[in-house]
């Protein structure tokens, strides 16, 4: 066991974990967090995502010790009041069925949508493939991107 | 003291006080969140309704939600009729209790089937009751009042009291029988499109599925199964295990070894140093070809028919032109994007169970058999699920967890990793069709015969249904049924024998239409003559696909016709193959499901329907010396955001009683595209998963 430090949804964090714990465990079962979703454990499904440095990660094989010094968003921290333009374009289309897979999948279209302001459905289907809906929102996922980059684009929402 | 022994209409009645009985087993932290939400007095008008002082409805869901819209179209019926204020609907799961019937659970896509007079009905009995409060007040006829939007207007003075207002006065009125119900025709909400009441805790990762839940000095754990189905443990050796960081215990039960710790993390890690000896038992003895071989083997064994029509075997003799195919698909694997988990609390007076489950009422059973406690001592606090498809209609993830729990004094949260999940399901069966078609001098299906094996778990008639009840007039029918069970768990799977009968009976209708030179979809016009729902969603669904305007080289459209969950529903798939990979362009489906609640949420339910159906094109489960060989996502791949057609659904207009929704379109997703890649590349697809060389 050994202290980790870490800046969590802009605040400073704390942990003492085993080394090799994975990100997403500390998350749900540490810290209470359980918006990040375990699906796979194993990168294939895209239900864990969390930003690592604006970059999308998959918390189930991030080892807590990788993540020193670095800053994490969860869904949880993404924005105070769901307004960022990827929540608020997701309220507006309703993509959500179970949403147990829409942390990851928003939290993956977030950082498409900060470093592509305007992505094509090639874009979208590049990014949002290795995100698993087993409800099959996936028409409405790509509905939501393209309106979430007319509102980034629009200065609306956040 | 139980809220379950408290009379259902005054329970609530003296506000605060008694929602805290309402809580009873809900801890600190879970308590404080729901008091927050709730409001400080509140008088309960019905087991359904709820209302605060400060104007907030609250609707007791008796069902469950796993994305199929329940939570929103059953407060959509509520709401019509108590006539009160959307933005004041908040919505709880209530515990299992007789007040919402004998069974509460959602199977068979049967929540608004089952609800839609009866909802309807405890909201109008509500409205009644607040406008006889109101009446009171004022001195006058209830009929000089009205409802609007939670509040009761005087229609003579215009004088109006909300409904918060006058709950406390409503709640000590009789509840009344036979309120007669709103006209369709009425209908403010009911028939119009309505986002969903779960959406926004859905994209700030506040909802709280079964797997989130928290609880004071709750401990997690993990159990090791027998990898081979119905086999026991010899014995176990659990040293290493113990010495793993975070692990408390390791405890036999009675499919397994349960290893409990601090976290799910430390209970895995312990469970991967923990070495088992196996009693593998019987099954252990089977794998995939051998099973295939045993299907294959009792349909051509013969038997008399289920059900039969004309002379089937006469008329396929005499005809014209002759054709004999088999179909064949694996096992399934339902998969869902929350692996299956349960936390539980056995201590010697009572238990509770935390669970997204189907079936509510089962999970009480299976808790109260496993505690060994009576049914009215176990409390089951229904969670959202992140995905069911019939999975969590099985109870053995409940019945585990209590198993484990009853080892601690403590709330155990058993979760099954991906490779559990996957490897230990109730899978859809595998299942062998032989189908020979036989067709007159004009080319016109004339007769049709099929033999199918396959494992049942329901009955003959549920292991044959989308085969044996085909809607086609074809003058000689008959299907025979073979139940052979290699002990592979099965269970329901989204649409169940529908799944993989229309993937059969439709085909090789394509193929009868095919061979006797016919379009696919007037071989279908012919015979669905006397069935106009079905007639028309065809006509519908050829419209707005336009069949046969000529598509690009290489492309190809396929039609499927299914009726089930008392729906009608056609699809028209478009494809296109190159390189051996399918790509689905686009799926035209036209619905008849009868009235419906929220046309929102069949369209989000037939393309969720239809991406379902599209994923048993991709993967199977195969058994090998009795284990199943696949264990995640890499080796049971499902339709990704690349793969998934553009989905547009045609609702035909109806104001016969509603059909179900939530299974309606999986069936005809895989006939349908695999006819379209027959018209687009001359390739039969008589097995899935679709293989590189069938395409070949």
């Amino acid at each position: 066991m050994a202290a980790v430090k870490f800046t969590l949804n802009g605040k400073p964090q704390s942990v003492d974990a085993v080394p090799t714990m994975p990100l997403l465990w500390v998350l749900r079962d540490t810290l209470g967090m359980t918006g990040t979703k375990f699906g796979c454990g194993m990168s294939l499904c895209g239900a864990c995502t969390v930003h690592i440095d604006g970059q999308p990660v998959r918390s189930c094989v991030t080892p807590i010790s990788a993540v020193a010094g670095r800053k994490i968003t969860t869904i949880e921290g993404l924005s105070p009041d769901r307004s960022h333009p990827i929540q608020a374009a997701w309220i507006e289309e309703d993509v959500p069925q179970c949403g147990y897979c829409q942390s990851g999948q928003i939290m993956t279209a977030a950082a498409l949508l900060a470093k592509t302001s305007n992505p094509t459905d090639a874009d979208i289907d590049e990014a949002m493939r290795n995100n698993i809906c087993r409800c099959g929102t996936y028409d409405d996922i790509r509905r939501a991107l393209h309106r979430a980059a007319e509102i980034q684009r629009a200065g609306g929402a956040r | 003291m139980s809220a379950l022994t408290l009379d259902r209409r005054n329970f609530l009645r003296s506000g605060a006080g008694a929602i805290g009985g309402l809580l009873i087993g809900c801890y600190l932290p879970e308590r404080r969140k729901l008091l927050a939400d709730t409001p400080a007095a509140a008088n309960k008008l019905s087991a359904w309704i709820l209302v605060g002082n400060d104007d907030t409805v609250t609707f007791f869901i008796h069902k469950a939600e796993m994305g199929q819209g329940t939570v929103t179209s059953l407060s959509m019926l509520l709401a019509e009729e108590l006539e009160c204020d959307w933005s004041k609907i908040r919505t709880e799961f209530p515990g299992v209790d007789p007040a919402y019937g004998p069974f509460q659970g959602v199977v068979g896509s049967q929540s608004i089937r089952s609800s839609y007079i009866s909802l309807r009905q405890a909201g109008a009995s509500a409205r009644v009751m607040l406008i006889a409060a109101a009446a009171q007040k004022w001195g006058v006829q209830p009929s000089a009042c009205r409802a609007e939007k939670s509040t009761v207007v005087n229609t003579a003075t215009n004088a109006r009291l909300t409904y918060g207002n006058l709950a406390e006065a409503a709640a000590k009125l009789p509840v009344p029988g036979n309120v007669p119900l709103k006209d369709p025709a009425q209908f403010e909400i009911v028939g119009k499109p309505r986002k969903r009441l779960d959406t926004p805790g859905k994209v700030d990762g506040s909802t709280r599925f079964g797997i989130d839940v928290r609880l004071p000095n709750m401990l997690y754990a993990v159990v090791e199964r027998c990898p081979v189905f119905g086999g026991t443990v010899a014995s176990f050796d659990d040293t290493k295990t113990k010495t793993t960081p975070g692990v408390k215990h390791a405890v036999k039960i009675s499919n397994g070894v349960a290893v409990i710790a601090d976290s799910t993390w430390a209970a895995m890690e312990g469970r991967r140093k923990l070495t088992v000896q196996w009693d593998e038992g019987a099954v252990a003895a089977h794998s995939t070809p051998d099973i295939t071989k045993s299907f294959a083997d009792a349909a051509a064994a013969g038997a008399p028919p289920l059900r039969h029509v004309g002379d089937a075997a006469g008329a396929l003799a005499s005809s014209a032109k002759k054709l004999d195919a088999v179909y064949q698909t694996p096992y399934l694997a339902h998969a869902p994007m929350e692996p299956l988990n349960c936390t539980a609390w056995v201590r010697p007076d009572g238990a509770e169970v935390w669970v997204s489950t189907q079936m509510q009422t089962l999970a009480r059973q299976i808790a109260a058999q496993k505690s060994g406690l009576a049914p009215e001592k176990v409390q089951v606090h229904t969670e959202y699920m992140g995905g069911g498809f019939g999975r969590r209609g099985g109870v053995d993830y409940i019945g585990e967890a209590v198993e484990v729990a009853k080892s601690v004094d403590v709330p155990v949260k058993v979760t099954w990793s991906r490779e559990d999940d996957m490897r230990h399901d109730n899978y859809r069966p595998a299942s062998y069709c032989r189908f020979s078609g036989g067709l007159d001098a004009e080319g016109w299906p004339v007769a049709w015969t099929a033999s199918i094996a396959c494992p049942a778990f329901a009955g003959a008639n549920t292991s044959t249904e989308g085969v044996r009840d085909n809607p086609y007039a074809i003058a000689n029918f008959a299907v025979d049924y073979h139940d052979v069970n290699p002990g592979v768990p099965v269970s329901y799977w989204r649409s169940v024998g529908y799944s993989q009968n229309c993937f059969f009976a439709e085909s090789f209708l394509d193929e009868m239409a095919h061979a006797g030179g016919k379009d696919p979809l007037e071989v279908r016009r012919k015979f669905l003559a006397k069935n106009p729902r079905l007639l028309a969603a065809l006509e519908l669904a050829a419209e707005k696909a336009e069949w046969g305007k000529p598509l690009p080289a290489g492309h190809g459209r396929g039609v499927s016709v299914v009726n089930n969950v008392g729906s009608n529903t056609v699809q028209i798939a478009e494809v296109s193959v190159a390189k051996g990979k399918v790509k689905v362009h686009r799926v035209v489906c036209a619905v008849d499901c009868g009235a419906v609640v929220n046309p929102a949420g069949v369209a989000q339910q037939m393309a969720s329907g239809i991406a379902f159906g599209l994923s048993a094109l991709k993967s199977g489960v195969t058994i090998r010396n009795g284990r199943v060989e696949q264990g995640n996502f890499n080796q049971y791949d499902v339709v990704r955001m690349d793969e998934m057609p553009k989905v547009e659904v045609h609702i035909v207009p109806s104001q016969a009683a509603p059909g179900g929704i939530g299974e309606a379109s999986t069936p005809g997703a895989a006939p349908a595209v695999c006819n379209a890649i027959f018209a687009a590349t001359g390739k039969r697809i008589r097995q899935l998963p679709i293989r590189a060389e069938d395409l070949a």
